[in-house]
């Protein structure tokens, strides 16, 4: 899994970033999603009136989530739902085995779920002799491939179709060589339909929860989540506690934002709203904290817990595009994964919040307004304070400090550097200068914009 | 628990759902149609139940198990409330009523109670859905003031086939549900 990963953002880029072809690839494909979300919200007038609302639902749903996560328990309980309570990840994952022990199973289907992703399920379930078919094709590709989905709705975006054929031929016995999508995916199809068919627990995550009525809605393209649930004895459903809003008629704006941000369709195929269970099954609710009452008490972060999981922003970023899901080594990439992974844990996301040009893309395409730029740099602060930024860093913006204090030592140290870009270039294009990775350095000019500025000033 | 209760902020107010000028169509039957078939899915207005019978068995495989849970619609097999869902496996085609459907998205409502079996409009081949078109709302706000107060056990909006593009973002139609979607519009004056 990524999670256990020691490598640095910039490191695991720089190994995404050895083959140019497919990091343009990548980006182009990302920037193709991202400007089908924009086409999406131009269909709407009222688009930003629904960002405004949807932002002040979920920050009065953070005001008061106590008292919403009590009414939805009670509601739901109410439904004949079963709730669970779990503080961390351990606790998720030991209640989820509780229930398959209590029903003897060893065998479950599981729909996606970003927080079970973050909580490590599957690794513990496997652990604990357990069979997991993660159901969502993309998902299903990652985990035959043995890695973690590289983005929330789109797992398996870094993946070629070719490589993908190679991975069903290998493990579901297509031919070899053919890696064409509408065949690959009815293979998927027969594939997966035997393993709905047959297990007897189903896992899904949740997209809103509603404290009014008790009930959760879960979105899907393929409708995966609900072939699961229906064909399954019990459903256990999965969620962050910040999935709660208030009230059923609140889905009316998130689910008109949710798809077209991530993207760019007028809503998913599927959204199911799941109140009861079904005659003779069971519904369970696992509802998880694990730092997000945290990330709560912190006033410059909590608003990241408005999320609502589209993706946009990493569509959008020029640095989740050319380094890849992975190279974030957390379960929850690009811009909105940098600024609550190291609320789970500081010292190893470090380098996250570095991954950014705080160019503010991501926040202008967020359909809850988080200010996702804004946080990513209050989260340097924090983390330079906290020393936990590297040491070649520091030095190196100490000298930036000193030079950008003096205008005397910031002309000469300019004039030094154009003199040797123009006559050594060899000294700063080479693989010790990390700007040079991956990049071509510019022509030096001859004079700096003062200079310039200076002779041509009439 | 305590913990959220002591780090959530000063309450803030709710904002009114009343205030979004939401968008409505001069002809929301039309902004549907072209929805519809934008996400994959096929419309055809009809007069007769009978017609939504005989289209069903002109287009999809001879021989093949159809069913439904409209009591008018004759020679097809009426789904049994107690069925097992797992015997549902081998349906060709499903035919559904809709509640109401919703202009901006093409999405139609759909309800446990109404499909009898949960699992019945995803585990078939194919779908095909009898709507009534006077039942066509311009927007979700509206589709949830439909709802707001309902006491459904289970329901769904279902817009166009199932579908997935995680194979490099190539649209592949018939996920894991159905590899097609047929809307009925009955036509109010034959009802």
């Amino acid at each position: 899994m990524s999670e256990t990963t020691t490598h640095t953002h910039a490191e695991l880029s720089e190994q995404f970033n050895a083959d140019e072809a497919r990091v343009n690839w990548h980006d182009e494909t990302l920037w193709w999603v991202r400007q089908k979300r924009d086409k999406a919200a131009w269909t709407l007038p009222e688009w930003e009136q629904l960002r405004e609302t949807a932002s002040r639902i979920k920050i009065n749903t953070l005001s008061n989530l106590n008292e919403y996560l009590k009414e939805f328990e009670k509601n739901a309980q109410k439904n004949g739902i079963i709730i669970h309570w779990a503080q961390d990840a351990k606790e998720h994952n030991a209640i989820i085995h509780g229930i398959l022990q209590k029903h003897g199973v060893t065998q479950i289907v599981k729909s996606k779920s970003m927080l079970t992703e973050e909580c490590n399920l599957n690794h513990y379930l496997e652990g604990e002799g357990i069979d997991v078919i993660d159901t969502d094709l993309g998902e299903r590709i990652v985990q035959l491939a043995g890695e973690a989905p590289s983005h929330i709705v789109l797992p398996c975006i870094h993946k070629k179709k070719e490589e993908i054929g190679e991975i069903f031929h290998q493990y579901l016995g297509t031919p070899e060589g053919n890696a064409d999508p509408q065949f690959l995916t009815n293979a998927a199809r027969l594939h997966l339909r035997e393993k709905f068919l047959t297990r007897r627990i189903a896992i899904t995550g949740v997209n809103f929860a509603i404290a009014e009525t008790g009930e959760i809605v879960v979105c899907t393209n393929e409708g995966n989540a609900d072939m699961g649930a229906h064909l399954a004895d019990v459903h256990i459903a999965c969620m962050g506690i910040e999935k709660i809003i208030p009230q059923r008629q609140h889905l009316g704006v998130f689910l008109r934002l949710l798809a077209r941000s991530a993207t760019g369709q007028p809503i998913t195929t599927y959204s199911s709203h799941f109140v009861k269970p079904q005659p003779g099954q069971e519904l369970h609710i696992v509802l998880v904290d694990n730092e997000r009452s945290t990330q709560l008490g912190r006033e410059d972060f909590r608003s990241s817990l408005k999320c609502i999981r589209c993706g946009a922003c990493m569509n959008t970023c020029p640095v989740y595009r050319r380094s890849g899901g992975h190279s974030y080594h957390t379960a929850i990439a690009g811009p909105i994964g940098a600024i609550l992974a190291p609320n789970l844990d500081m010292k190893h996301h470090a380098d996250l919040p570095f991954a950014s040009t705080l160019c503010g893309s991501c926040s202008n395409v967020c359909p809850v307004k988080i200010d996702i730029h804004t946080q990513l740099y209050k989260w340097r602060q924090v983390i330079t304070q906290e020393g936990h930024t590297p040491a070649a860093k520091t030095v190196a913006m100490k000298a930036m400090a000193t030079t950008l204090s003096s205008p005397g030592l910031y002309r000469r140290a300019g004039k030094a550097g154009r003199w040797m870009m123009r006559h050594m270039p060899w000294l700063v294009n080479n693989k010790l200068n990390a700007w040079y990775k991956q990049r071509d350095m510019p022509a030096a000019p001859k004079a700096s914009f003062g200079e310039w500025y200076k002779k041509n000033r009439k | 628990m305590a913990a959220v209760k002591k780090n959530q902020p000063a309450l803030e107010e709710l904002p009114s759902l009343a205030d979004i000028d939401a968008i409505r169509f001069d002809n929301p039957q039309e902004k549907f149609k072209q929805v519809l078939e934008g996400i994959g899915g096929t419309l055809l207005i009809i007069n007769s139940l009978q017609q939504a019978v005989d289209y069903v068995k002109d287009n999809f495989k001879e021989g093949n198990k159809y069913i439904t849970t409209i009591p008018g619609l004759e020679g097809i097999e009426k789904i049994n409330n107690e069925e097992d869902a797992h015997k549902l496996e081998d349906v060709e085609v499903a035919i559904i009523s809709g509640v109401f459907a919703v202009a901006e998205n093409s999405a139609i409502w759909v309800t446990g109670a109404g499909v009898k079996v949960r699992v019945l409009p995803f585990i078939c081949q194919h779908l095909a859905v009898v709507l009534d078109p006077r039942h066509i709302v311009n927007n979700m706000h509206e589709a949830y003031e439909r709802i707001a107060g309902e006491g459904y056990d289970y329901g769904v909006f279902i817009a166009g086939p199932s579908k997935t593009a995680d194979i490099e973002q190539s649209l592949v139609l018939g996920a894991h549900g159905p590899k097609s979607m047929t809307v009925f519009l009955l036509d109010p004056g034959a009802l």
